[in-house]
């Protein structure tokens, strides 16, 4: 089948879901994909476009890379406006001038900030809120400014004036209409916003029309309103409103809106069949859906159009959850009251903590038909349920927005709700598909990966957790977090019986506490277990068959059978000479050398009965085992430092071999990797480890919980400006707190997600130390520390422990069918043809 | 095991062996694994060391245990699980390991003939 031609106008929230949608659906083959992008990002997160004022970067908020895009194989053109179609030649012409054929055309287009057409408002730093480049500019115009207004009271006007209030101007809304939020409360709701607004320090204006914008007497401009009052301020942020980018259609001869917008179909489909409109440029039935929920159930339906799918859209619930400059408002279904004739209201006022909610009910007291919250959206979740459910009213049901102390109905439990209950709107997410992936075994954070509920406008997150929670709890019975089929115990669970019964072996705790032989399960587990309570040679008689094989033989068993050895290089820190000696070894037993991630040498291709004589080599040499086959420390990458480098402000290579060699041979759930900057440029990447350290003017920053990997994870800020002293016994009870609590093969990052109470919690327990357990944590740290062996060391000495170096017992010499060949001058793992022509077929 | 005395071959000694765990040895033109399990009282169990599903000699290097009763190893590389008893991989019907019969004299760890019935993978 030969590829459509598809393009994509617009690289917004919408456009991109429309986009993931089709790589996902495995039918991306079928089409030669171009995507325009008029800004200079990547897709982001518009919906969370203010906390750009609060730190997070442009590649925070991107939902993708350019990197994504080219490997579904999509032709992504940002800094690139469409500025022609022309349906009868099918092509489209850009601003470049290029001319691109196309079979479909997918509008997503957006929208554009409103800007009231007042007499100057084009003078300078009178702003728009709408893109990152917008808000660089607000940024940069507040740096020269006192006083900044933003006009228009609507959800994005709060927004932007919460954004000047963060950046310390003296901030003031103007809305034209006599209330603040007009479309989602009601006045009552709106005189109550405005005092809480009022409360945070900014000045409200309502009923206010601007005549024009004049020269400022001791600011940048005034503002001269329809009383010929006067406001001054330095800047001015146009929030009015926004309006579909709909010039391209309607150059284009589409069947458009009366006051704008591009008329579609239930398929997304406009006037002309082979181009399809979403999101906020699309008219459907009459509206503009401004929100994503609705944008990307277009952007679905949109799909299914091109690829034979039965989904359409038939409109979309426009209920919202805010919380605007830490004040929750909360809007669902028909919460005017004024769609439904006969419609009856409950209303429940308290002026002291200024809270304010309504419910809109069916004449006969049946049926919610909307609601209206200020002040406290813990009443959201479950009205919204009745409304969208069309559950049926409990006899009292002022009780649903009566405060619980007096005497309320108990909130709608998620167990209440039917299998269909829409709890996702973004992503179409129901509570089955939930429950489903809980029976599946999924964790919450899997939960969210799987069916992206809680990833669109975020305000579905409390609920999953609740649903997550609820089904796991009932599940109860069947949950298992068994280790395994031997042990009726968690991790957790067999870390404190061994610490608190004093077990050394797993034979007695078998005996004791398990049944059957342990499998490769339970073994490795309970011997990590064992290892970083007593901190035994791990290669002990009762300890041998428990561990797994690269545990065993003090190496990374290859796929061909052979090993790869890596001795430890502390902090990346290493002698000429013993480079020297790595490359004679290297030599001398014909072994693949390679760079590794963590500023060590790899040396691959070792056989069974050369790794003592490799490691004598290398202990003569004052080389240490490094554990890269261990569940255990790896390495502490750092950067060069203050020694070196004219931007460090610390010496981050001595603390990188300090940590090394105080946590090197510690057994954890899993491995455990650290690195240390100098500065705060971060060139060792530490946030992306189990623990980063950078350094500050005044110490350390320690992060954790970082992950790189199959689902990377920033590293989160655990504690600033710490001494070394201070940096090392936090560092010593967390990990110690991890090792105890985590599951099995559970790295840190997942372990923080998953842990109950999260981040906070951990801080509670590492820094204030609310369990009162620091110092046994610490103490059971030295423990380990003291009982630090090399292990390759021990072994050496040990001729019993060498006998299992061989590959067979009655034979010298090594595995006849390991065969390796030379490529880029340096030996590899011979292919399966390249055996059959160097040795006779294996005989089984 | 119906083996004649002159065919069986000490492919080791018992201190040769590792308690709860496997050592490689030859038998014949074949490497074997042969492990050691103290909990069903110090019985040793003879299987191929080849390993189908990686194609190399790496199952005496596995961890043993048992699924349901049933005495396994786990191949190293790919975490499957193959009876100590009759060879079958407990995930893959496709798999078998031929098992070997043994027995300890003295401290002359002894191999036989495979077992009937079990050999090469289908």
């Amino acid at each position: 089948m030969t590829q459509q031609n598809l393009i994509v106008i617009g690289n917004g929230m919408v456009g991109h879901h429309f986009l993931e949608q089709l790589a996902e659906s495995g039918q991306a083959a079928n089409f030669a994909v171009t995507v325009l992008g008029e800004e200079r990002n990547i897709a982001y997160d518009r919906v969370h476009l203010s906390e750009y004022f609060q730190g997070k970067t442009a590649h925070d908020l991107a939902f993708s890379t350019e990197a994504q895009y080219a490997e579904w194989g999509f032709d992504l053109r940002l800094n690139t406006k469409a500025a022609a179609i022309d349906r009868q030649a099918r092509t489209l012409t850009l601003d470049t001038g290029e001319t691109l054929p196309y079979d479909k055309l997918v509008l997503a287009t957006g929208s554009y900030p409103f800007v009231p057409p007042i007499p100057g408002n084009d003078r300078e730093d009178c702003l728009v809120y709408r893109t990152i480049d917008d808000l660089d500019a607000i940024r940069e115009a507040a740096s020269r400014s006192n006083t900044g207004v933003v006009v228009g009271g609507g959800l994005l006007g709060l927004e932007a004036a919460n954004a000047l209030r963060e950046l310390d101007l003296d901030t003031a809304v103007v809305e034209f209409a006599q209330r603040l939020m007009p479309v989602q409360v009601d006045e009552p709701g709106g005189n109550l916003l405005r005092e809480k607004i009022e409360d945070l320090g900014v000045q409200v204006l309502t009923g206010r029309a601007t005549q024009h914008i004049e020269d400022g007497a001791g600011a940048r401009h005034q503002m001269v309103f329809q009383d010929d009052k006067l406001l001054e301020t330095d800047m001015i942020v146009f929030s009015a409103g926004i309006r579909p980018r709909d010039e391209l259609a309607r150059e284009a001869d589409l069947e458009m809106g009366e006051r704008g917008g591009v008329v579609i179909n239930d398929h997304c489909q406009t006037s002309d069949p082979n181009i399809l409109a979403i999101g906020e440029v699309a008219l459907w039935n009459d509206s503009i859906f401004g929100l994503v929920g609705p944008g990307y159930q277009m952007a679905k339906a949109a799909l299914d159009t091109l690829t034979g799918g039965d989904r359409v859209f038939r409109g979309a619930d426009m209920s919202t959850k805010l919380k605007l400059m830490g004040v929750d408002v909360g809007a669902i279904g028909d919460a005017h009251g004024d769609q439904n004739p006969g419609a009856r209201f409950y209303r429940y006022t308290d002026e002291i903590s200024q809270e304010y909610r309504k419910l809109v009910v069916s004449g006969d007291g049946k049926q919610l038909l909307g609601a209206m919250l200020v002040g406290d959206n813990s009443y959201y979740d479950t009205l919204l349920q009745y409304a969208s459910n069309g559950l049926e009213l409990p006899d009292h049901p002022e009780s649903l927005i009566l405060p619980a102390s007096e005497g309320g109905a108990p909130a709608l439990g998620v167990d209440a709700l039917p299998a269909t209950a829409g709890i996702c709107s973004c992503h179409n997410v129901s509570k089955g598909d939930i429950v489903q992936c809980v029976h599946e075994g999924a964790s919450l954070g899997e939960v969210k990966e799987m069916t992206k509920a809680t990833t669109g406008c975020g305000g579905c997150a409390g609920q999953v957790k609740e649903i997550v929670d609820h089904e796991m709890a009932a599940l109860g019975m069947e949950v298992n977090n068994n280790v395994c089929e031997h042990f009726e115990y968690t991790r957790q669970e067999l870390e404190h019986i061994i610490r608190v019964e004093g077990i050394h072996d797993f034979h007695t705790l078998l005996k004791n506490h398990g049944h059957g032989l342990g499998c490769d399960i339970c073994k490795p587990a309970v011997a990590s277990i064992l290892a970083s309570t007593w901190n035994d040679y791990v290669l002990n008689p009762e300890h041998v068959g428990l561990q797994d094989t690269n545990d065993t033989f003090l190496a990374n068993m290859q796929k061909d059978g052979t090993f790869s050895v890596v001795p430890r290089v502390a902090g990346g820190e290493i002698t000429p000479d013993k480079l020297i000696t790595l490359g004679e070894v290297a030599k001398e037993f014909e072994l693949y050398t390679k760079i590794t991630g963590g500023q060590r040498v790899d040396l691959f291709g070792a056989k069974l009965n050369d790794l003592p004589s490799i490691w004598q080599r290398l202990v003569d040499a004052g080389f240490e085992t490094g554990h890269a086959y261990g569940k255990a420390l790896r390495t502490v990458k750092s950067c060069v430092g203050s020694t070196w480098c004219r931007y460090g402000v610390q010496d981050s290579v001595q603390l990188a071999i300090d940590l090394e060699h105080r946590y090197k041979g510690i057994r954890a759930p899993h491995k455990i990797k650290f690195g240390v900057s100098g500065c705060t440029r971060e060139c060792a990447e530490a946030q992306s480890k189990d623990f980063g350290v950078i350094a500050t003017e005044n110490g350390w920053n320690l992060y954790v919980a970082g992950n790189g990997g199959m689902r990377p994870r920033h590293a989160d800020l655990l504690a600033q400006d710490l001494d070394t002293d201070t940096l090392i016994r936090t560092i010593d009870r967390f990990m110690m707190f991890y090792i105890r609590t985590a599951d099995r093969l559970q790295r840190t990052a997942r372990w923080l997600e998953n842990l109950e109470g999260g981040l906070d919690y951990v801080y509670d327990v590492v820094v204030n130390d609310s369990l009162g357990i620091g110092e046994d944590l610490e103490n059971q740290m030295a423990r380990l520390i003291e009982n630090y062996q090399c292990e390759w060391k021990t072994t050496l000495e040990d001729p019993e422990k060498l006998k299992r170096f061989r590959q067979m017992i009655n034979e010298d010499g090594d595995d006849p069918y390991v065969v390796t060949v030379e490529e880029r001058g340096q030996p590899r793992p011979a292919t399966a043809e390249e055996k059959l022509e160097r040795i006779p077929a294996v005989t089984v | 095991m119906h083996q004649s005395d002159n065919s069986w071959t000490t492919v080791g000694r018992l201190s040769d062996l590792v308690v709860g765990s496997g050592v490689g040895a030859r038998y014949g033109d074949r490497q074997v694994a042969v492990f050691l399990i103290p909990e069903l009282d110090d019985q040793v169990f003879v299987v191929d060391n080849y390993c189908p599903i990686s194609g190399v000699n790496i199952i005496a290097r596995g961890i043993v245990g048992d699924i349901q009763g049933e005495p396994v190893v786990a191949t190293p590389l790919y975490k499957k699980h193959f009876s100590l008893r009759d060879g079958r991989c407990v995930e893959d019907e496709r798999y078998r390991l031929a098992t070997y019969a043994v027995r300890v004299d003295g401290d002359a760890v002894q191999v036989g003939d495979p077992v009937e019935g079990a050999g090469a993978a289908a």
